[in-house]
């Protein structure tokens, strides 16, 4: 009774807050709204008995990951402008077909898969620490290791892209001064002179 | 049922009240008279014995204070931004346990408001929640210090929490679960007949953790998100009245469970190499259930420690100098997570040997 209540109160503010993510115009809204979806499905997740995935969720996805969306929006500044109707046919297409495309996947897999019958439980075993540990590092090795490299990739490529060579003068993301071999030696003013000489910059 | 619930909001009742109505005022008060001290004034001692009623003066100060949001405010993610800031940090002091499992009237209950089996994980996962508020008070406050202010927490709270999550993990292999009821269990039977506390065999993990744990409170000498000799006050610039008080009273409980998260994963949490059990059975011989003096020496001990850390926070602010920014985060990536990442290892292979 309890668990039906809950899960419904958190099926509903996921699927509520989702919406909120594609629909409201300002960017920061959006990212917020997605931390709320993701902390809605950690608790579904413990409501299924995994409360392992429902922290990882929240520790990797809602502490780290939106933390960065939200720190380029903030970065980028681009919250406060309203997001148009400049988006493209193609860009609305595309979202219809996926979601459609989504709806026959899951559908398939219901009728196919379970076709009305009860769900099986979830195996406790299977979602505990040791479990995890042990179909991760023993059936899904040679995944669980690609998805590493895939990673590794994509750090490399963030990390060439942004070691670019870059004009003359600094941009206003150097408050971070993310990368400070990429000046002269012997630049001893950190990063905290320039942002104080672009007045303005930074709202 | 009635039973379990009644237990846990009286065990939730405690910890609340000593947040709230210990930790963060003396703490107040204990930072002031300790910033006086190291500096060589007398700090604020005029009301009550040696100052002792200055929070509450604070407090009353911060009630009567206009309350101002700026024009330009972001005005609903404003006011959410100091709200998001005290829950974590009050959240997460359910995972720290204050005593083993005791009897009650025939029923065992264990001295710990959740005892989770992601127990850490939950701890580390709600407290990373914190960094939101910091970011939304900077951009809804529509000023540009407040919005470096709060760029500067997110990169800085995400750096650090690499670190400290290894420092974790590495207490965590030995243990083998992530509950922090069995850390303490650990603790008590390490090497020794007495046990022996995890900060001896895991020094450099300590290390780790403490410094990050300066990061994430945004505690000098990592107080780069607030530095008020370049940004006014960051994020809570535009902060007044209760609203400040909030996000100045979520610093403090974010240490003191911060504080209690060390003390549980390194000093061997409520336990003192058994005194803690036998003092509470020699005084239960005289009056009074064991599990009541189990609980009070239990909670005291815990205290003792967090306590002792707390201080630590205190003495550090105002010993060291401000890290500039580019320093921060090249002590966070090339220093602090080479080490944990070689710390991880090397404890992970002494637990294969055997030798953990």
């Amino acid at each position: 009774m309890i668990e039906t209540l809950i899960f419904l109160i958190f099926a509903g503010l996921a699927l509520a807050s989702a919406l909120v993510v594609v629909l409201h115009r300002n960017a920061v809204y959006s990212t917020m709204s997605l931390v709320v979806t993701l902390i809605s499905l950690a608790v579904l997740f413990v409501l299924l008995g995994a409360p392992f995935i429902a922290a990882l969720q929240v520790l990797i996805y809602t502490g780290a990951i939106v933390v960065l969306f939200l720190f380029v929006v903030m970065l980028l500044n681009v919250g406060r402008e309203e997001i148009g109707e400049q988006r493209g046919l193609v860009q609305k297409g595309a979202a219809v077909l996926g979601a459609a495309v989504l709806l026959v996947v899951v559908g398939l897999t219901y009728m196919e898969g379970y076709g009305g019958a009860e769900l099986a439980p979830l195996d406790e075993e299977l979602v505990s620490l040791p479990g995890l540990a042990a179909e991760l590092f023993g059936r899904y090795l040679l995944t669980f290791e690609l998805v590493g490299l895939l990673l590794l990739v994509a750090v490399i490529a963030a990390t060439v892209l942004a070691a670019r060579p870059r004009p003359a003068v600094p941009a206003e993301g150097d408050v971070l001064a993310e990368a400070p071999e990429g000046r002269e030696p012997g630049a001893d003013d950190g990063g905290l002179a320039e942002p104080a000489g672009t007045p303005g910059g930074a709202v | 049922m009635l039973f379990d619930l009644g237990a846990t909001a009286v065990k939730l009742g405690i910890f609340l009240g000593v947040l709230l109505g210990a930790i963060a005022p003396i703490m107040v008060w204990v930072e002031r008279r300790g910033s006086a001290l190291i500096q060589d004034r007398p700090g604020p001692n005029r009301l009550g014995p040696w100052g002792l009623l200055q929070p509450a003066a604070d407090a009353i100060k911060f009630f009567f204070k206009e309350d101002v949001t700026p024009s330009a405010a972001d005005r609903p993610l404003y006011l959410a931004a100091p709200v998001l800031a005290v829950l974590p940090a009050l959240t997460t002091f359910v995972f720290i346990p204050f005593g083993p499992t005791v009897e009650v009237a025939g029923r065992a209950v264990p001295l710990v408001v959740s005892d989770a089996s992601a127990g850490v994980l939950l701890f580390l996962a709600i407290a990373s929640l914190g960094v939101y508020s910091l970011v939304l008070a900077g951009y809804a406050s529509n000023n540009k210090y407040s919005l470096i202010g709060g760029l500067r927490a997110s990169a800085q709270l995400i750096s650090y929490e690499l670190a400290m999550t290894l420092a974790v993990v590495a207490v965590l292999i030995p243990v083998g679960s992530f509950r922090l009821t069995e850390v303490v269990a650990y603790q008590q039977e390490l090497w020794t007949p007495y046990g022996t506390w995890n900060v001896v065999p895991q020094l450099l993990g300590f290390l780790i953790f403490m410094v990050a744990a300066f990061a994430e409170t945004n505690r000098l000498p990592f107080d780069l998100p607030e530095a008020e000799s370049e940004l006014v006050a960051g994020f809570h610039t535009e902060y007044s009245a209760m609203r400040f008080a909030a996000f100045f009273m979520s610093e403090y409980i974010a240490m003191a469970t911060l504080s209690a998260l060390a003390a549980t994963l390194f000093f061997g949490g409520w336990s003192f190499f058994g005194l803690v059990e036998g003092a509470a059975g020699v005084v239960a011989g005289w009056f009074g259930p064991f599990w009541l003096w189990m609980g009070l020496f239990g909670l005291g001990t815990l205290l003792f420690k967090t306590v002792c850390f707390l201080g630590l926070f205190v003495w550090v602010r105002w010993t060291f100098p401000r890290f500039r920014y580019d320093q921060l985060m090249r002590l966070g990536w090339k220093v602090l997570l080479p080490l944990a990442l070689v710390h991880v290892i090397v404890v992970a292979a002494a637990t294969l040997a055997g030798w953990l």
